[in-house]
């Protein structure tokens, strides 16, 4: 049984104490199954029967779940508690034998002495026979108990699974969300609505190419998650929009420069892979400068690799050094790692030259098919 | 007289549109200066002293709030503070707090209907600053300016930084480790912090801005936007009639001053 280390497992105290309780009510159940099922079988009274398998089932139930859990925390005592195996609280199935045929031995006998007990029948053990006799006492009992403890096994199993699932579907779609929410910043949305209004105003044609800008960027980011490629000149243009919008608000302030060589336009690469470079240039490059900047976006390839750099000339990484784990970075990253492996890489330093400002660099490996 | 008025907004379309709308709806507000950044607002306020302040909250550098803070402390006593609005986009977690501290905000884009509500607001604060009656109290607005400099990630970015136990100062080749127990003050020093303790002063290089939210804030007090101190490193507070506040330390000669805007600090108990 191998769950992965980040499968949550559903394991509050409540949920602890059900399913306990709900094993011991199961073990009844299948007490008072055998019980019926010996009178319906043999003609004994019903009663003794009841009394007799109950006891035992339950005792039984009780002495291997306790057993399985000492062995559980004995086989994890180095795990951290929290841990997906640790917290099942399953020793593996030949710690788990141990603790049948032990459990299915000490509930027996305390089962039948309880049973005794109860119907004033002290004396009579099923202990009072021959050794084969108990042998096969024990043999019969070990069978149901193991059958049972796998029923149990698989039940938990697929419970938790399903736990797991459930949470791997309400993170990817929180993600999802988190995502959407950097791509599309409400600050920066409404800013560009302010700008747009009052250029609808005042240059009515220069607001319909910032209208045509702005559609083309929400167009590139609520369709971007859902393509794997596009070519690398479409991610340009978008990324050319993008940094239009943001001239229209910043003015002088923003200046830009592309360099896609006409060999490279059809390289296929993962949507919106440069927007969050740009977006970090803006953010903690150029924002926090009076003066503001210059943003150079090239592409180039290097034998077998395509190289994209983003550089800016703004305050640098000293001064906004949180820059390395910041959520955009993070997921080129995850991109970038999922598709392309330990092929492709993305490095952030401060920029050479005089200039200042920081250089981030994307490695992808080139598609040959579409090299000239 | 007519009122004047700064414009502080970083872009620069923008800040072309809120003078014009203005313009239309208080013909005879004068816009004395209109900047593109904090810094140059606090400077132009002080320089030239308008009657009200248009500060956007996001400028490079410095923050509209930080700059409202630097404009208070540093306001001559003798005149009445400025009225300030504040012009945001989009602050999630703070338009509440906007709309409690009651000092008027703009949302952008801006609606001339909502201006003209803020120019109506705006004109009867300045009527009420030369009738005496009515005055509305300086410690009104200096609460309210407290509150909204509180909201976390406005000057900050993020909330959950975790608290420095010990400052890692550089000292030629070494590192001296000083507890942030030992430590009387903190003072801003550029782009330097000095952190002075009874023994020595060092200076570390970051900001008081980004140590801030790395201190404890009940053991910290900041009681200047470059000062912030250890509250029982301070022996004795001296009120003045300016409302701030001096301070002297346990154990150190040196003598601190609390702003304005940080003097309910020091109140009797």
């Amino acid at each position: 049984m191998l769950l992965t280390p980040t499968a949550p497992v559903a394991n509050t105290p409540g949920s602890f104490r059900r399913r306990f309780l709900w094993r011991g009510v199961m073990s009844a159940g299948f007490g008072l199954t055998i019980a019926l099922l010996l009178t319906a079988r043999f003609g004994t009274p019903l009663r003794p029967n009841m009394v007799r398998s109950v006891c035992i089932s339950m005792l039984c139930w009780f002495a291997i779940d306790l057993l399985r859990m000492a062995a559980a925390t004995w086989r994890y005592r180095n795990k951290p508690l929290d841990s997906a195996v640790a917290v099942r609280r399953w020793p593996g199935w030949p710690l788990m034998f141990l603790s049948i045929v032990l459990g299915t031995v000490i509930g027996f006998s305390l089962g039948s002495e309880l049973a005794n007990l109860i119907l004033g029948r002290a004396g009579s053990s099923y202990f009072s026979g021959t050794l084969p006799q108990m042998m096969m006492l024990l043999l019969g009992s070990l069978v149901p108990g193991t059958v049972i403890t796998y029923w149990f096994y698989s039940r938990e199993t697929i419970a938790a699974k399903d736990a797991a699932a459930q949470a791997a579907q309400r993170q990817a779609a929180e993600h999802q969300l988190k995502l959407l929410e950097s791509q599309l910043e409400p600050h920066m949305l409404f800013n560009t609505l302010a700008n747009l209004r009052v250029l609808i105003g005042i240059d009515p044609i220069r607001a319909q190419t910032m209208l045509d800008q702005l559609i083309a960027f929400l167009r590139a980011t609520l369709a971007g998650s859902r393509a794997a490629h596009q070519p690398l000149g479409a991610e340009f243009a978008r990324t050319a929009d993008y940094l239009a919008l943001m001239q229209v608000r910043m003015g002088e302030r923003l200046q830009t420069r592309f360099d896609l060589p006409e060999t490279l336009a059809d390289q296929p690469v993962p949507p919106l892979l440069l927007q969050p470079l740009v977006e970090n240039c803006i953010k903690h490059g150029l924002e926090p400068a009076l003066a503001g900047g210059r943003i150079d976006v090239c592409a180039t390839r290097q034998g077998k690799t395509l190289v994209l750099t983003v550089r800016d000339t703004g305050v640098g990484l000293a001064a906004g050094s949180e820059d390395a784990t910041c959520f955009g970075l993070v997921q080129v990253r995850k991109r970038l790692g999922a598709l392309y492996g330990g092929q492709a890489s993305l490095s952030l330093t401060a920029a050479p030259g005089d200039e200042g400002g920081t250089l981030a660099t994307i490695r992808l490996p080139l598609t040959e098919a579409e090299l000239p | 007289m007519n009122a004047t008025a700064l414009v502080a907004e970083d872009e620069p379309l923008l800040a072309a549109n809120l003078q014009a709308e203005l313009a239309q709806l208080w013909p005879d507000l004068r816009i004395v200066a209109n900047v593109r950044h904090g810094a140059a607002a606090v400077e132009q306020a002080l320089a030239l002293q308008p009657d009200v302040i248009f500060l956007d909250i996001r400028m490079p550098g410095m923050t509209g709030l930080e700059a409202a803070e630097a404009i208070t402390e540093d306001w001559p006593e003798k005149i009445p503070l400025p009225l300030l609005v504040f012009v945001t986009a989009y602050e999630q977690h703070a338009m509440q707090a906007f709309e409690r501290a009651a000092i008027d905000y703009v949302l952008k884009p801006v609606r001339p209907e909502r201006l003209a509500q803020t120019c109506i607001r705006l004109q009867a604060g300045l009527r009420a600053r030369y009738t005496p009656v009515t005055v509305p109290t300086l410690d009104d607005t200096l609460a309210r300016l407290r509150e909204l400099l509180a909201i976390p990630g406005i000057h900050n970015g993020g909330s959950s930084v975790p608290r420095l136990a010990v400052i890692r100062a550089g000292v030629g080749p070494a590192i001296h480790m000083v507890p942030v127990g030992e430590v009387l003050y903190f003072e801003a020093a550029d782009k330097y912090v000095r952190v002075v303790t009874a023994e020595r002063d060092h200076l570390i290089r970051t900001s008081l801005r980004e140590l801030l939210p790395q201190l404890d804030p009940h053991r910290f007090w900041q009681i200047h936007r470059g000062t912030v101190v250890r509250s029982d490193a301070i022996a004795t507070a001296l009120r003045e009639e300016s409302g701030k506040v001096q301070i002297t330390l346990r154990g150190h000669a040196d003598k601190l001053v609390a702003s304005r805007l940080y003097g309910h600090l020091f109140r009797p108990m």
